[in-house]
């Protein structure tokens, strides 16, 4: 069995995150990282490979981004997955949704992969859409925002808590599946993991690798224009008071009595 | 004028709140046309003619409700094919993103998620997104296709209208490709009474510093008339359901009061209440980065200034 999973180097969101020129995430200027939510994903592989029996499952991880990217296949592979592949090419700087599930739907493809496995969301642009889009492009079933995964043969069986009921989800491999960070708890990379990674195998390849035109990706190909953007005014400062004989309690009813909030 | 379709979103007939905001920014767009997927359309046909809905698509076939969202998108697709509309709007929840981000690959379509803000512009709209945690708003178009928008809750207040609610029932028909991701078992979740999470007016949340015991903090919501939610931390100790998270991997909400309790405010905490109107927070440690972000904050013991603000809120009602 073998299974692929989309991995995205984002901006750390505890650093002041920003823009380029062009209006797109810097992603080079800022300390960046594996996407905390794609933790959950390398995660959820390896024990799928570990509980495999046959023995002959591995796990690839997949990115797509400037040189530094291959920081998250980095970690995926301290962590414990078999081998990396990073799509590098100039043209992709820019790509929305629609341009990167392009990208990792061909080299998923290249690859071949029982399972496609992903995170919830990325950090950064958080829109939750590329294993939905994977799925679409590959025609593959969806079975997505899981937070409980059961493997049974080719039967993989996912709980998905939606918005106003608790769904059970079936489908047969070849699948999209992405996790929740309910899904499971990431490991660290141990001290032996860090130094195996540096052993194991990392393909790079280029757009014209995976058959795709120049002119499909990136920020020109986009079919959506950001206009403008705006840093948010900070908060203006509120008012603090201190709790000392229960006058914290009086002055709170107080402030929002004056909202109209009581 | 052209039709806005709106995904109607609905838990048994029940229209949610988001659609009748959805057809209150399609008016803005153009003529308003809700999509039904299901059975129980004679439930919601009512709030959807109150919103403005000029025309109603009922698509009512067990192939939409019993699979994951791909025969959805593959209706909706057809739908846009057929009625050529000059955008479609979708309510931003998991599901709803999910069959937008179809929509756009089989309809070749720009696809634009989590809008707090939608107005007519360029390519038929322009929209406001929050990004980074709130830190940024970001302004866009759609220079290709069907503009296809999901829009968060609270993005606008209803307006109601009565609209002339002309009901088409549709085919569809599903592939078999569709149909693979097979929903077996469903468990609607109990109602506690209080208002939805993400649509409420007011939402009071505890975090770690409530020590697991949120009597206080749901006694302060049922005063206010509030939802409560709750931080990671207190949802990973097992102190309050999942379904109650506020954050970057639990629910966004942008209410008119969000109160903080015992929560420090750690940026996937922000990332699900910065856009709240007013904020206010009470936490033992007058250092918590939850200050930051307050309008009122109150340092002190979470549990006694809740009790005690519980009983003097209810006598200023009465
Ligand atoms: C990938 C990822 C996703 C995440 N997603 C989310 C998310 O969706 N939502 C979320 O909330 N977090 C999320 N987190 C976790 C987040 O980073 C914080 O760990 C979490 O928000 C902390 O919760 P807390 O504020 O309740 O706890 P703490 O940070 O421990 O804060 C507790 C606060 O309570 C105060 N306190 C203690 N006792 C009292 C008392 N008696 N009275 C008053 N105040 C008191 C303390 O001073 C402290 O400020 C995520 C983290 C990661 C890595």
């Amino acid at each position: 069995m073998k299974i692929v999973v989309c991995v995205k180097y984002v901006p750390d969101a505890a650093a002041h995150r920003k823009f380029n020129a062009d209006y797109t995430v810097d992603r080079v200027g800022v300390d960046g990282m594996l996407s905390e939510l794609d933790e959950y994903a390398v995660e959820e592989a390896l024990k799928i490979r570990d509980a495999d029996e046959s023995g002959e499952a591995q796990v690839a991880v997949l990115t797509m981004g400037p040189d530094i990217a291959r920081a998250a296949i980095l970690k995926s592979l301290q962590m414990g997955a078999d081998s990396g592949v990073h799509i590098i090419d100039e043209a992709i700087h820019g790509s929305d949704s629609v341009a990167t599930s392009l990208v990792l739907a061909e080299a998923v493809k290249r690859q071949g992969a029982e399972i496609v496995l992903c995170g919830m969301a990325s950090t950064d642009g958080s829109m939750s859409v590329i294993p939905a889009m994977l799925a679409e492009r590959l025609g593959m079933p969806q079975v997505t925002f899981a937070s409980e995964v059961t493997v049974e043969g080719d039967t993989v069986r996912v709980r998905r808590d939606g918005d106003a009921a608790t769904e059970i989800i079936e489908a047969t491999t070849p699948l999209v599946l992405s996790v929740t960070d309910q899904a499971n708890e990431p490991r660290y990379p141990s001290f032996k993991g860090i130094m195996a990674a540096k052993k194991k195998p990392v393909e790079e390849l280029t757009l014209a690798d995976l058959g795709i035109a120049e002119g499909d990706v990136g920020l020109e190909a986009s079919w959506t224009r950001v206009e403008a953007y705006a840093e948010r005014p900070p908060r203006s400062a509120g008012t603090i008071v201190t709790d000392e004989d229960g006058a914290g309690a009086d002055q709170l009813v107080e402030f929002l009595a004056a909202q109209k909030f009581i | 004028m052209s039709e806005i379709l709106v995904l109607v979103d609905h838990v048994e007939g029940a229209v949610r709140k988001t659609t009748a905001e959805l057809l209150t920014i399609a008016r803005r767009l153009g003529e308003p046309a809700a999509v039904f997927f299901g059975s129980e359309i004679d439930t919601a046909r009512e709030a959807l003619k109150h919103y403005g809905a000029e025309r109603i698509y009922v698509l009512d076939s067990a192939d939409l409700t019993d699979h994951l969202v791909a025969p959805k998108a593959e209706a909706l697709a057809q739908l846009v094919e057929t009625q050529q509309p000059a955008a479609v709007l979708i309510s931003s929840n998991a599901e709803g993103k999910e069959i937008a981000g179809r929509l756009s690959i089989k309809t070749s379509s720009g696809l634009i998620t989590d809008a707090v803000d939608v107005q007519a512009g360029d390519g038929g709209v322009t929209t406001t997104q929050s990004v980074f945690a709130g830190g940024y708003t970001v302004t866009s178009t759609v220079t290709k296709g069907t503009p296809i928008v999901t829009v968060k809750p609270n993005a606008v207040t209803p307006q109601p209208t009565e609209g002339a609610a002309a009901e088409e029932a549709v085919d569809v028909e599903i592939s078999a490709a569709a149909k693979t991701a097979r929903i077996v078992e469903r468990r609607q979740r109990a109602a506690t009474g209080r208002p939805e999470l993400n649509e409420a007016a007011i939402v009071v949340s505890g975090g770690r510093g409530t020590g697991g015991d949120f009597d206080a903090v749901e006694a302060f919501a049922d005063a206010l008339g509030a939802a409560v939610g709750a931080s990671r931390a207190a949802v990973d100790a097992g102190w309050y359901p999942h379904a109650y998270q506020v954050g970057q991997t639990g629910k966004t909400v942008s209410p008119q009061l969000y109160v903080a309790a015992g929560i420090s405010g750690a940026i996937q905490h922000r990332a699900g209440m910065q856009t709240s109107k007013t904020i206010v927070a009470i936490n033992k440690d007058a250092e918590s980065p939850i200050f930051e972000l307050v309008d009122f904050g109150v340092v002190g013991d979470l549990h006694r200034v809740l009790k005690s603000a519980t009983e003097k809120a209810l006598a200023r009602r009465s």
